[in-house]
C-alpha cells in the first residue's frame, strides 16, 4: 500500500513541476513565436495576395473579433490610404484542414488574391492547389460572386484530380466572402 | 573510472550512431545537410545533459516500478522547451527539422543513458556522460551530413566548395544515399578499431 501511494505522489508531483515549468516558459516565448510564424509562414503569403501594397503588411495587423472568434487582418495601403485588407480562413480539404488567405480590393470589392497557407494535401496531386496556376484563377472575382456550400463556382475550373483539394479553397472563400462585409466595416471604422 | 573518461568514451568507445547503433532514425532522416545535423545534435546535446542531470538528482526519490513513466515526462519536459526555443529563435531550422524535434522525447539513446547511467550514477559523471555522448551524436550527424550535403549537393553549410563542373548525386541526400553513407561510415570505423 505504502508503496502505492509513493509511486502516485512521486509521479503526480513530477508531472505538476514539469507542466508548470513548461507553461511558464510557453508564456515566455509566444509572442516571439507568433512573430516568427507571422514572418516565415503567413508573411510571404500575406505579401502575394496583398501584391502591390506600400506599407510593412506584418507590422500593420490588427486583431479583430467577428462573430466570437478572433481574426488576425493584414491592411495594404496605397499611397497612405487603406486599399486592401486580407485574411484566413479554413477550408476542408482531402487530408484535412486548408488554410486559406484571401485579399479583397475595399473600394472596388474585389479579390486581389487568394494563397494557401497550409495545407495537409496529398503532394503531387492535392498540393497542385497552392501552385499559382491554380491561385491565380481566383484574382479579380468580385464578391458577388455565388458559391454554393462545398463547390466552386462556375468561374473557377477546379484541378481535375484534386477536386476534393480544389472543392477545400473555393469553401474557404466562401467561408471568407461571408465575412467580408463586416470585417470591412470594422476594418473601416478604426 | 576518472571524470574525463566519462566524457571522452562518448566520443569513440561509446559513439552513439556507429558504436552504440542507437537512434538511428534521426541519423538517417535529418542528415540532409550539415546545417540540420549540427543542429540536431545540438538539441540532443541539450536534453540528454539536461534529463541525466535530473534524472540522476532524483534517483532515489523514484520508485523503481514508475521510473520509466518519470524518466520520460522529464525528458519530453526538456524537449519541449528545445522545441518552442527552435521555434521563437532559430525558425528556419526548426522547420527543416520538423517532427524530429518532437521525436527525441523516444529517441533510444536519451532513454537509454537515462536508465542505464544516470538512475546509477551521480549527478555530475551524469551530467559529463550526456554531454560525451551528446557531443558525439553531434559531430556523427555532422560528419555524416557534411558528407551527404557536399557529394549530394556540391555545399557544405549552405556554402559553394565543389569545382564548377561538379555534377552532385541528388541521390546522396535522399533517403538511399542516408543509408549507404552511414553503411560505409560504420564499416571505415570497425576496420579502424580492428586494427588498433
Amino acid at each position: 500500500m505504502k508503496e502505492i501511494v509513493q509511486m502516485i505522489v512521486v509521479l503526480s508531483v513530477i508531472c505538476t513541476i514539469c507542466g508548470v515549468a513548461l507553461s511558464g516558459f510557453r508564456n515566455m516565448t509566444e509572442d516571439r513565436i507568433e512573430n516568427q510564424v507571422l514572418m516565415n509562414v503567413q508573411g510571404p503569403k500575406v505579401k502575394l495576395v496583398l501584391e502591390g501594397a506600400e506599407n510593412d503588411l506584418i507590422a500593420d495587423r490588427k486583431k479583430l473579433s467577428v462573430n466570437d472568434e478572433q481574426l488576425l487582418l493584414f491592411i495594404g495601403k496605397k499611397q497612405g490610404k487603406d486599399w486592401a485588407i486580407a485574411y484566413e480562413t479554413v477550408g476542408q480539404g482531402f487530408g484535412g484542414d486548408l488554410k486559406v488567405m484571401v485579399g479583397y480590393d475595399i473600394e472596388q470589392n474585389n479579390l486581389t488574391g487568394v494563397q494557401i497557407i497550409s495545407h495537409k494535401e496529398t503532394p503531387g496531386i492535392g498540393s497542385r492547389v497552392t501552385e499559382n496556376q491554380f491561385t491565380k484563377r481566383f484574382k479579380g472575382l468580385h464578391i458577388d460572386i455565388e458559391i454554393t456550400p462545398n463547390q466552386c463556382p462556375d468561374e473557377i475550373d477546379a484541378i481535375s484530380g484534386a477536386t476534393y483539394s480544389s472543392k477545400g479553397v473555393c469553401e474557404a472563400l466562401r467561408k471568407s466572402i461571408a465575412l467580408y462585409p463586416e470585417i470591412r466595416k470594422q476594418a473601416l471604422a478604426n | 573510472m576518472s571524470l574525463s573518461k566519462e566524457f571522452t568514451k562518448g566520443l569513440w568507445n561509446e559513439l552513439p550512431p556507429f558504436r552504440l547503433v542507437l537512434g538511428l532514425c534521426p541519423v538517417l532522416a535529418v542528415t540532409k545537410s550539415a546545417e540540420t545535423g549540427l543542429g540536431m545534435g545540438l538539441a540532443v546535446i541539450f536534453v540528454l545533459t539536461c534529463s541525466n542531470m535530473l534524472v540522476s538528482s532524483l534517483r532515489n526519490v523514484i520508485p523503481r516500478k514508475v521510473r520509466i513513466a518519470s524518466f520520460i515526462v522529464i525528458i519530453a519536459t526538456f524537449v519541449v522547451i528545445v522545441e518552442l526555443t527552435a521555434q521563437a529563435y532559430f525558425y528556419p531550422i526548426y522547420e527543416k527539422l520538423g517532427i524530429f524535434i518532437p521525436l527525441i522525447v523516444v529517441n533510444c539513446i536519451i532513454l537509454g543513458r537515462a536508465e542505464a547511467f544516470a538512475s546509477r550514477n551521480g549527478v555530475i559523471p551524469s551530467a559529463l556522460d550526456g554531454l560525451g555522448i551528446g557531443t558525439g551524436f553531434t559531430l556523427s550527424l555532422t560528419v555524416l551530413g557534411g558528407i551527404r550535403e557536399i557529394l549530394g549537393n556540391g555545399t557544405i553549410f549552405g556554402a559553394e566548395i565543389m569545382w564548377s563542373s561538379f555534377r552532385p548525386f541528388t541521390f546522396m541526400v535522399e533517403a538511399p544515399g542516408a543509408f549507404l553513407s552511414l553503411g560505409l561510415l560504420l564499416g571505415i570505423m570497425n576496420a579502424c578499431s580492428k586494427s588498433n
